[in-house]
């Protein structure tokens, strides 16, 4: 009796994933497997381990790691010294208060600050060092993705901090744990699956980013996310967007096994 | 709980509130029943003026909906559901509309006005007798410059883009036919052509110009133009015209080896319902006075020969955006390729791109 309760209450759940989860993965998979022109075919993986893709799929990994290490290396310093300031939750408004804007209209203000009459031109002209080209460039492409994904990997690494029990801090400096080895040993172990979800959070979805490599970095970076859109979207050859996306799938799944949780095992 | 149960009571009430606004609103304004025409366009292209005085001397109501790319008016239509009575999509979009069967035909006989349009805009490839489409607005692909940046350097051709002087100028419009296109044309080749020696040598040729490509950028390219973000765009005329009435030092040319010559055309999807009024607007958008008012608002090249009497003379006589058709060598018109052909036009524009790094 209890259980068929229980069974009912998760009927929602069940029919969500089904219908928005399980349901387009399959579809996605199944589309891969045709042509465009509707015939059934393994081209497509074929076509996918030919060096343009290989090197696109390259090329956004690459990439994706950048904008990874870089949000971590940004975030977790900064999400450590929240922990320590009076008005924490203030504090993370503020670094959290820009994914409050629209995605867009943050990349678009980047298009004018970075601009060859923008502002940080105007700062580089004003200390000496003259105009720069900052907008279509690797460096302003990595910058701008780093500017959107320092959130995510900001608010897994904070609660990790948080849960800290600062009594195992103190005592490891009781029994005469310099700075560093407390944080080498004690905290960082502590925290690593609040900085493991945040590197799932920013890696995952830099993958396949697709705006921003046309908006910032002008297309000089292809990721495999500007290929399914030109796919989808352009060519309308279904099979192969899905067939990148289907590789796509593999990443991230492959991301979750190696980030995920090794306690069970 | 018992607050965030509050909360979400109040979103919940709000939704329904403004839903039944909403309707209230539209049915003060008639906007329910038989008497409305839903026009389908792309965003800022009608002067609204235009509509109201459709809509006094008809008494019609029009629902202006806007579609950002001809892909995606395509995918509305297809899915059926919505009601659109009149679209306007791009000549090679009519083709493939015209495959999938999404376009009912036009009754010429309900469009007086047909006559005034230039008779070289009617009877093209991608509609034989303007069976379904009737021209809205025509342009071409050219490139825009700012001759202050290049030194009083002018550009006349697509083999001008080539010049080791302009490395890192140039702006390309992220559209695969474009430049592709651009590659074929500059070795004096079709724009349609389908050999694929010719299409690889193109895209080689391409490549070499990859020095001078600044970025590949989509509609934010009017905007870096007008900000001299970079000296040299590839755009369409229309976007040209934009920028150059954003910022006057730029310029305006179609390559003398020959360009593409496009169309938007009014046609009458399968998903009309008043398909009577739908020839109505039509009519009526092609009367000569209305089509120079919507040409001036717009800043487009009307095709309608009659409007050209009632707008002025700068602008009908502005050899960039009206050219001497004479003067241009080979002004062509896409062809819808095929899925195949289009699919390796993508393929070689997306390995141009992945070789700029």
């Amino acid at each position: 009796m209890k259980t068929s309760i229980r069974n009912v209450y998760l009927l929602p759940y069940v029919v969500w994933i089904g219908i928005f989860v399980v349901a387009p993965i399959l579809l996605i998979v199944y589309y891969s497997f045709f042509d465009i022109e509707g015939k059934w075919t393994l081209s497509n993986y074929k076509m996918f381990f030919t060096p343009i893709y290989l090197k696109m799929a390259a090329s956004s990994v690459w990439y994706a790691l950048l904008v990874t290490f870089f949000s971590l290396l940004i975030a977790y310093p900064a999400a450590y010294a929240l922990t320590k300031t009076k008005h924490k939750q203030l504090w993370l408004l503020f670094l959290i208060l820009p994914t409050w804007v629209n995605l867009l209209l943050k990349v678009y203000a980047f298009l004018g600050i970075f601009g060859t009459y923008g502002l940080a031109n105007a700062i580089l002209a004003a200390v000496g060092i003259g105009p720069k080209q900052i907008l279509f460039t690797d460096f302003s492409f990595v910058f701008v993705s780093v500017y959107i994904f320092i959130p995510f990997m900001l608010l897994p690494i904070f609660n990790a901090l948080e849960e800290l029990n600062p009594s195992l801090v103190d005592a490891a400096r009781d029994l005469g744990a310099s700075a560093w080895t407390t944080f080498r040993r004690v905290v960082f172990p502590l925290t690593l699956d609040g900085v493991k979800a945040g590197c799932q959070a920013v890696f995952i979805p830099s993958l396949s980013l697709f705006m921003i490599t046309r908006l910032i970095a002008g297309n000089r970076v292809i990721t495999l996310g500007t290929a399914i859109e030109e796919h989808f979207l352009v060519t309308q050859n279904w099979g192969m967007g899905s067939t990148i996306a289907v590789f796509l799938i593999i990443a991230m799944a492959a991301v979750v096994a190696v980030t995920g949780n090794r306690k069970r095992g | 709980m018992k607050k965030l149960t509050i909360f979400f009571a109040a979103v919940f009430g709000a939704a329904l509130l403004l839903y039944y606004v909403s309707l209230a609103l539209n049915r003060t304004e008639g906007y329910v029943g038989k008497n409305t025409l839903t026009v389908y366009n792309w965003g800022d292209y009608i002067d609204p003026a235009l509509i109201k005085k459709f809509e006094k001397q008809t008494g019609i109501k029009v629902i202006y909906q806007t579609f950002d790319s001809n892909e995606a008016m395509m995918a509305k239509i297809a899915q059926g559901g919505a009601t659109f009575d009149v679209a306007v999509p791009s000549e090679y979009a009519i083709s493939k509309m015209k495959e999938d069967g999404l376009l009912i035909p036009l009754d010429h006989s309900k469009l007086p006005n047909l006559k005034y349009i230039n008779p070289r805009f009617l009877n093209l490839s991608f509609d034989p007798g303007n069976r379904y489409s009737v021209p809205y607005f025509w342009g071409t692909v050219g490139i825009v410059y700012n001759p202050g940046m290049l030194g009083g350097k002018k550009i006349t051709s697509w083999n001008d883009l080539w010049d080791p002087d302009l490395r890192n100028q140039i702006l390309l419009v992220d559209g695969a036919r474009e430049v592709i296109g651009m590659g074929l044309n500059s070795l004096h080749y079709s724009l349609n052509d389908t050999n694929k020696e010719h299409l690889k040598e193109a895209k080689e040729k391409l490549d070499r110009l990859v020095p001078n490509v600044k970025a590949i950028v989509g509609d934010e390219i009017k905007m870096l133009l007008a900000n001299e973000e970079a000296a040299i765009g590839v755009v369409w005329s229309g976007d040209a015209a934009e920028i150059i009435a954003e910022n006057d030092k730029l310029d305006y040319v179609v390559p003398k080896e020959g360009s593409n010559l496009w169309f938007d055309n009014m046609v009458i999807p399968k998903t009309a319902k008043n398909i009577e009024g739908a020839h109505k607007f039509i009519n009526f958008m092609l009367d000569p006075k209305n089509a120079a008012q919507n040409a001036e608002y717009v800043g487009y090249s009307t095709p309608n020969k009659k409007a050209l009497d009632y707008m002025p003379k700068e602008i009908t006589e502005d050899k960039r955006f009206y050219p001497d058709f004479d003067s241009i060598g080979n002004l062509e018109v896409y062809k819808n390729l095929g899925k195949r052909m289009l699919a390796y036009y993508n393929e070689l524009f997306l390995q141009f791109k992945m070789h700029r790094k």
